[in-house]
C-alpha cells in the first residue's frame, strides 16, 4: 500500500460513479418499480397494482402486433446483414487471387471499404429522412427509376403490405458496411499460409469460404449476431421517422409502442415501463440465446 | 480441371504439373472477378446513389424535384441551403449539437479514462463490484430507462437544458468507455509507472504525465466512437429537450424540418438541410477513415 493511493482512487472514481448511479442505475431500477404501478403521467398518484400491467400486456393486440414485427426483423435482418457482410468482405479481402502469394483483395478495395462504411457515420435520423424521400411515391428516386424503365410505381411506405419491408431494407442497407469492415479486419488477422495451403490443395472459393474463413471468423460472426439481434429488437428511430408504425400499425415495433404509450397522447407511464421491462428481458434472452446457439470451440492462431 | 486431370494421369514430373494448375486458377479468377466486381459495384452504387441524389436535389427547385427525380438542377440554387440554414435554423441546431457534444465528449473521456485507469491499475475493496456495475450498463436497452430518466432529469432541474443533456450523454457513454479503456490500460507496461513512482512522481502526476499520454491510441478510438454516437443521439434529446426549440440539437431540428416540409412541400429545403447535416460528418470521415473505422470496430472485436 503506497502512500497517496486513496486520494486518487476517490477523486477518480467517485464523480463517474455518482453520475452513473444517478442517471443510469437509478432510472433502470425505478423502471422495474414503476412497471408494477398504474401511474398515469404527471400526477403524483401511483398505486401499486402488482403484475396487472403485465397481464394487460398479454392481451394487448397492438403489443403482440409490434412484437411480431420485431420477430420478423430478428429473423431477417441479422441473416441478411451478416450474409452480405461476409460476402463483400470476402470479395474485398480475397476476391482477386493472383500471383503466387495466393490471396489478395480485388482492385479498389480501399475505395469500396470507404464507401460501404458511409451509412455508419450518418445519424439514423438522416438515413430515415433520406430514405423516406427515396421511397416517396411521386418524387422519390426509386419510383423515378421504375417509371423511367416503364415499371409500375407502388406507394412503398404508404402501403401496409410493403411499408415494413421497406424499412427493413433500410436497416440492412445501413448496417452492411459496418460488418464488411468488421469482418474484413478479422479476415486480415487470419494467417496467409492457411490460405496458401488450402489453395495448393485445390479448394474452390466456396469451399474456402465455408470450410476455412467462416469457421475462423466464428467469434466475430457471433458478436455481429448479438449486436444485430439487439438492433432488430429496437428499430425505433427508423420506424418512427419513416412510417410512425403505419399504415394501420403494419410496421409498428415494440420500442415505438413503448414510446407512444409513455410520451404519446396518453402518458401511461406504468404500462410503458412494463413494456420496457418485457423489452429488457427479450433483449437479454436473445443475447444469451445468440451466445449459446453460436458457441463453438475457440480457435487461436499461435 | 480437365487439363489438370490429364496431366496428373499422365504422371509427368512435378514441375510440369504446376503449369496447367496455375492456368486453371487464372481462368477461374477471370470469371469470378467480373462476377465479384459486379456485385461490389452494385452495392457501392446502392450506397452512394441516395446520398448523391440528396446532394444534387439540394440545388434543385421544388418543381424540378417533383417532375424529374433523376434530372440535374437547372442552376446551383444555394438559396435552398441559405433557407435551410436560417429559416429552418439548421445552423443554430448544428451549433447547439456542437456545444452539447463538446461538453459531453470531454466529460465522458475525462471520467471514463479516470475510472478505467483506477479499475485497471489499483487494487481496492469493491473494485470488481464497481467495475461490473459500470460494464453491466452495456446490456440494458436505453428504452427501459426512458420514463424514469425523464423524471430524474426534471427533478434535478435539468429538463430542457444543455447541462442535462451533457450529463446524461456522458453517463450513458460511460459503460462502453470504461470497458474499453480498462482493457487498454491493462495492456500498457507496468515498468514505466513503477519507475516513475520510485522517482518520486505522485499518483496524480503519474496519470496525467505518463499513463494518459501512453493511452493515446485507445483514447482516440473510443473518442471517435463516442463522438459519433453522441452526435447522432436522437432518443435522449427527443425526451429530455422538449419544448424550447432554440436549444434543440441537430437531429431534432432535422425531424422538425421534415415535418414542416410535409406541410409546406419544401422539398429542396429538406434536401439542403439533410446535406448540410451530412457533409461535415462525411468529410471528417473521409479524412480520418482509417481511425474512424478502427475506432468503431475495435470495441466489437475485443
Amino acid at each position: 500500500m503506497r502512500h497517496g493511493k486513496y486520494p486518487l482512487i476517490l477523486t477518480f472514481l467517485v464523480p463517474p460513479l455518482l453520475l452513473y448511479l444517478v442517471f443510469v442505475v437509478s432510472p433502470y431500477l425505478q423502471a422495474f418499480q414503476i412497471s408494477t404501478t398504474d401511474w398515469l403521467g404527471y400526477s403524483a398518484e401511483a398505486d401499486p397494482v402488482g403484475l396487472a400491467n403485465f397481464e394487460t400486456l398479454l392481451h394487448d393486440g397492438r403489443v403482440w402486433n409490434a412484437l411480431k414485427n420485431n420477430a420478423l426483423l430478428l429473423a431477417v435482418v441479422p441473416v441478411l446483414t451478416i450474409g452480405l457482410g461476409l460476402f463483400f468482405a470476402t470479395m474485398l479481402n480475397m476476391g482477386g487471387r493472383k500471383g503466387r502469394a495466393g490471396v489478395a483483395g480485388v482492385r479498389g478495395t480501399a475505395v469500396y471499404r470507404m464507401v460501404y462504411f458511409f451509412p455508419q457515420v450518418l445519424s439514423v435520423v438522416i438515413i430515415a429522412l433520406l430514405w423516406k424521400e427515396v421511397y416517396h411515391p411521386n418524387s422519390g428516386l426509386l419510383n423515378g427509376t421504375l417509371r423511367a424503365v416503364g415499371l409500375p410505381a407502388p406507394t412503398w411506405l404508404g402501403d401496409p403490405r410493403t411499408a415494413f419491408w421497406c424499412v427493413l431494407a433500410v436497416m440492412v442497407w445501413a448496417n452492411v458496411g459496418f460488418y464488411v469492415v468488421l469482418f474484413g479486419a478479422a479476415m486480415s488477422a487470419i494467417p496467409r499460409d492457411i490460405y496458401e495451403a488450402v489453395l495448393l490443395d485445390g479448394a474452390s472459393r466456396w469451399t474456402t469460404l465455408r470450410r476455412v474463413t467462416i469457421p475462423l471468423l466464428w467469434d466475430t460472426v457471433q458478436v455481429a449476431w448479438i449486436y444485430l439481434a439487439i438492433a432488430a429488437l429496437d428499430g425505433f428511430i427508423l420506424i418512427q421517422q419513416m412510417t410512425n408504425g403505419g399504415p394501420n400499425f403494419s410496421s409498428d415495433v415494440i420500442g415505438l409502442r413503448m414510446y407512444e404509450t409513455a410520451f404519446g397522447s396518453e402518458s401511461k407511464f406504468g404500462y410503458a415501463s412494463a413494456i420496457g421491462v418485457v423489452l429488457f428481458f427479450l433483449t437479454l434472452s436473445v443475447a444469451v440465446l445468440a451466445l449459446r446457439a453460436a458457441r463453438r470451440d475457440r480457435i487461436e492462431y499461435s | 480441371m480437365t487439363i489438370l486431370d490429364r496431366t496428373a494421369s499422365e504422371g509427368t514430373a512435378a514441375d510440369d504439373r504446376r503449369v496447367p494448375r496455375k492456368r486453371g486458377l487464372r481462368r477461374e479468377t477471370g470469371a469470378a472477378n467480373v462476377f465479384s466486381h459486379g456485385f461490389l459495384l452494385l452495392w457501392g452504387l446502392l450506397t452512394v446513389l441516395p446520398l448523391l441524389w440528396m446532394f444534387v436535389s439540394s440545388f434543385k427547385s421544388d418543381g424540378e424535384i417533383l417532375s424529374d427525380p433523376w434530372g440535374l438542377p437547372g442552376a446551383l440554387r444555394f438559396d435552398n441551403w441559405a433557407r435551410a440554414w436560417t429559416e429552418a435554423h439548421i445552423g443554430r441546431y448544428f451549433l447547439n449539437s456542437a456545444i452539447v457534444v463538446a461538453g459531453s465528449l470531454t466529460l465522458t473521456m475525462l471520467m471514463g479514462a479516470a475510472a478505467a485507469y483506477v479499475f485497471a491499475r489499483y487494487e481496492f475493496r469493491g473494485r470488481q463490484v464497481a467495475y461490473y456495475l459500470f460494464v453491466g450498463g452495456m446490456m440494458f436497452p436505453v428504452f427501459l430507462a426512458l420514463v424514469p430518466l425523464f423524471f430524474v432529469v426534471r427533478n434535478a432541474g435539468l429538463f430542457g437544458t444543455w447541462t442535462g443533456l451533457v450529463l446524461v450523454y456522458a453517463a450513458y457513454s460511460l459503460p462502453f468507455t470504461v470497458f474499453f479503456l480498462t482493457a487498454f490500460f491493462r495492456t500498457l507496461p507496468t515498468a514505466v509507472a513503477e519507475a516513475a513512482l520510485i522517482d518520486g512522481c505522485g499518483h496524480f502526476r503519474l496519470f496525467f504525465r505518463v499513463m494518459l499520454p501512453m493511452a493515446r491510441p485507445g483514447m482516440i478510438s473510443v473518442a471517435i466512437f463516442n463522438f459519433l454516437s453522441q452526435w447522432n443521439q436522437f432518443i435522449l434529446p427527443q425526451v429530455l429537450m422538449q419544448g424550447d426549440d432554440s436549444k434543440w440539437v441537430l437531429a431534432q431540428g432535422l425531424t422538425a424540418l421534415a415535418v414542416s416540409q410535409g406541410y409546406q412541400g419544401d422539398y429542396s429545403g429538406l434536401f439542403a438541410g439533410l446535406t448540410i447535416a451530412t457533409l461535415p460528418v462525411l468529410v471528417v470521415y473521409v479524412l480520418f477513415q482509417r481511425q474512424v473505422q478502427s475506432g468503431l470496430t475495435a470495441g466489437q472485436l475485443k
